[in-house]
């Protein structure tokens, strides 16, 4: 199943893929069905532009900086990822845990 | 980093009741709701006294630091008292707050109650400010809703509880 592909991932003690160069879109589906989400072409959005931003700064970007730079609104960013957005797009990005206030 | 020495709960509630409207105070309210929100906890904001003015739409793009008696004040904009009192010190100090807390990527103080809204934050105007301040609610930020005290307390039950 979906969980195989994360058996040979190493994660932080919160759940973070520690190389970002490791992660795969089929690794961002599978952590995304483990936090119960099931990836839509807007999540793909959301999922793009924080890897891009990470891949250009070295670090997740802020919820505002997507939500200022994607056409993903506030509430839209809360819908697609219920269970708080600021760990969980980052999560399933494969990106380290973000350490932004905003 | 999380120290290691942090037992950390899963408390998943959080209340905060907001009583300043000084630019200065507008923000820590502010920047904890949706700290809390990102993280996926419940929250709920209080507006009381001047807090009101947080979310009334006519002053919330207009608090102001107040410089005569804030003793707290950073250093990169420390103005002495009697200078605080000079007419103008007050606008110059909350221009330098705007312009830092702008770099800093933090929105201004009305958008920013908009964005921990839909955040879903709940926001909540003190019902007994709102009649001693003789405001209506249309006055307030969509989506506000007038409050009594108790009412709050009930919605708090089991949460985090923080007064600023």
């Amino acid at each position: 199943m979906s969980e195989d592909i994360l058996a040979n991932i190493a994660f932080d003690a919160d759940g973070f893929m520690t190389d970002a160069n490791a992660w795969t879109p089929e690794i961002a589906h599978a952590l995304a069905a483990r936090e119960g989400i099931e990836l839509t072409e807007r999540h793909w959005v959301v999922l793009n532009y924080a890897r891009a931003e990470f891949k250009a700064k070295g670090e997740a970007p802020t919820l505002r900086n997507i939500t200022k730079n994607t056409d993903v609104s506030t509430k839209e960013l809360y819908a697609l990822f219920p269970g708080g957005p600021g760990k969980l797009a980052a999560k399933i990005a494969g990106l380290k845990k973000p350490t932004g206030c905003i | 980093m999380i120290p290691p020495n942090v037992i950390q709960k899963d408390i998943r509630k959080l209340s905060i009741i907001a009583s300043k409207g000084s630019l200065d105070m507008a923000y820590p309210p502010l920047v904890l709701a949706n700290a809390a929100r990102m993280t996926g906890i419940e929250t709920h904001v209080f507006f009381t006294f001047w807090g009101l003015d947080i979310i009334t739409k006519s002053k919330m793009n207009r608090l102001r630091v107040a410089t005569v008696g804030n003793p707290s004040m950073h250093p990169s904009f420390h103005i002495p008292t009697w200078i605080g009192a000079i007419p103008g010190m007050s606008a110059l100090a909350s221009w330098m707050m705007n312009r830092e807390i702008a770099k800093l990527d933090f929105p201004p103080v009305g958008e920013f109650v908009e964005m921990i809204r839909d955040a879903g934050a709940n926001l909540y105007a003190c019902k007994m400010s709102v009649e001693m301040m003789k405001l209506k609610p249309e006055d307030f930020v969509e989506g506000t809703q007038i409050l009594g005290a108790m009412e709050f307390m009930d919605i708090s039950a089991g949460a985090q509880l923080l007064f600023v």
